[in-house]
């Protein structure tokens, strides 16, 4: 068993001891990664959705951005944010570098484009004899799209699940903008970080343990209510 | 139905973008409370600055975030005035800051020692050599040396030693990490090689490493830990009264105290040896 089994057995133990340090960088994990899904939402549906029933010169250009933004390397959006929000950078006078605040504005950056490129197939996938009949019955613009999301609503928690997935997952970004700062914006996957690197590696399986578990149960209960929309 | 699940998708991400985001209790409040140290690795890899940080934040009210960079990033940091307070070790690319006045109130505050470690069968034969020598015997046996190659401090003294050696390491055998100390040391475990590392470190992770010190003492293996504060007459926007108050916190007769004891519990040895009165 070795590493592993004392790993997990550790893992256990400060689950079930409720220890307040690793109960804070869970919760801030969540607090993070939750917000910045959040916001992502807010951008890529509304995005995914124009991109996918607008018809304008440069379109097929847009999709590409958006898709090629879907592979973007979080370490590069790390980099970018943090050149944007250092003391003397653009942003600097926001004084938000090293907070949670700067986490959520690069793994929204990270995520933005996953949920947008989602959200165009899923629209897109939606029969298109379907668009017609629901325009057949006159209903208004804001009527047609709300109907056309619900009919494309598997795909869209797709897209929420896929987006929560990659910014939860990330380190490089949320070290850099983040300085993994204990009690502040230390998170589950830049606490592993550290930990490998003092040598504690029983307690950097555990916190691994715990971010599968956090991760596993968030996407569980997206994929429950994605299956339940299906019925 | 449908709409009951998405209210709950939405109340549920906002929950969690509100939680949490309650502020700390803490004792004195002053001004600017935010204060920004880069460090070097070895002080978070040790473990002294958990003990350390939270005992200046409670006695001051100010909160500290700690960056630990190697201290060639850490000194780049200081240089664009991106960062308050500085504790780094290495004294000769330290010193054109303290001489063109970007950094002021440049404190010695302790010093360990690096030390070569390597696999305990020593295949080039270095043990109880001094560091240069050593040097010299790992590059003629061609041994695989593990350099940390990222500009920290430790990198700095390697490549220090290097040329007093009079050797330009490259090939097969000379190796970068581009890590940390700790992720550096497990790199030359795995692989049977040589490696620089700082004594707090070493003793830190000993457990898991299987190799052994095997040249120690000399003059230029010397590690000099220095605080110091970013010039505020050069960058406004420093938290010049916080970072004076570490500088100061840091010398103090207390502190020097608690780092002389830091792991003298768990190592048998302390880790560093507190010299803010030299």
């Amino acid at each position: 068993m070795g590493v592993l089994g004392e790993g997990l057995t550790e893992a256990i133990r400060l689950l079930a001891t409720a220890d307040p340090e690793v109960l804070n960088i869970t919760l801030r994990t969540l607090q993070v990664s939750g917000a910045a899904t959040f916001i992502s939402v807010a951008i890529g549906v509304p995005t995914g959705a124009f991109l996918a029933l607008a018809r304008f010169f440069g379109r097929g250009a847009a999709v590409s951005f958006v898709n090629f933004g879907m592979g973007l390397p979080p370490v590069v959006v790390g980099l970018g944010t943090w050149l944007f929000l250092t003391r003397y950078g653009p942003l600097g006078f926001l004084g938000i570098l090293y907070s949670p605040a700067a986490m959520i504005i690069a793994q929204a950056i990270i995520a933005s484009p996953i949920v947008a490129g989602f959200t165009v197939a899923a629209v897109q996938a939606v029969n298109p004899k379907l668009r017609l009949s629901i325009l057949a019955l006159g209903v208004t613009r804001i009527q047609y799209l709300w109907l056309l999301l619900r009919e494309a609503r598997l795909g869209i928690l797709a897209a929420v699940i896929a987006g929560f997935g990659g910014v939860v997952s990330e380190v490089g970004a949320s070290m850099m903008v983040g300085g993994n700062i204990r009690g502040e914006t230390r998170v589950l996957t830049t606490a592993t970080v550290l930990e490998v690197s003092k040598g504690n590696f029983e307690l950097a399986t555990a916190l691994s343990a715990i971010l599968l578990l956090l991760s596993f149960t968030i996407t569980a209960t997206l994929t429950y209510l994605q299956q339940r929309g299906a019925k | 139905m449908r709409a009951l699940s998405a209210y709950i998708i939405l109340v549920f991400f906002i929950t969690l973008t509100a939680f949490g985001c309650g502020g700390k209790e803490s004792a004195p409040q002053p001004q600017v409370q935010e204060l920004i140290l880069a460090t070097t690795t070895s002080t978070m890899d040790s473990g002294l600055l958990d003990v350390l940080i939270p005992e200046f934040e409670k006695e001051t009210g100010y909160q500290v975030k700690p960056i630990a960079v190697g201290t060639g990033k850490a000194l780049a940091m200081g240089e664009k005035g991106e960062v308050d307070v500085l504790l780094t070790h290495a004294p000769a690319a330290e010193r054109p800051l303290v001489d063109a006045a970007i950094v002021i109130n440049y404190r010695r505050v302790m010093h360990n020692d690096f030390v070569v470690v390597g696999p305990p069968e020593d295949p080039a034969g270095i043990k109880g050599k001094p560091s240069a020598a050593a040097f010299t015997a790992i590059a003629a046996a061609k041994a695989l040396f593990i350099s940390r190659g990222d500009d920290s401090g430790t990198h700095k003294k390697e490549l220090a030693i290097w040329r007093e050696a009079g050797i330009e390491p490259a090939g097969k055998w000379y190796q970068e990490s581009g890590q940390g100390m700790g992720a550096t040391l497990r790199v030359a475990a795995e692989k049977s090689a040589y490696t620089l590392t700082d004594r707090a470190t070493y003793l830190a992770q000993q457990k898991n490493l299987g190799l052994e010190i095997l040249v120690e003492g000399d003059e230029s293996l010397l590690n000099i830990y220095h605080v110091m504060q970013v010039n505020p007459e050069k960058f406004a926007k420093v938290n010049a009264e916080g970072a004076k108050a570490f500088v100061e916190f840091m010398v103090s007769p207390q502190i020097q105290q608690s780092i002389g004891e830091f792991g003298k519990e768990k190592y048998g040895q302390p880790l560093f040896f507190p010299d803010a009165e030299k």
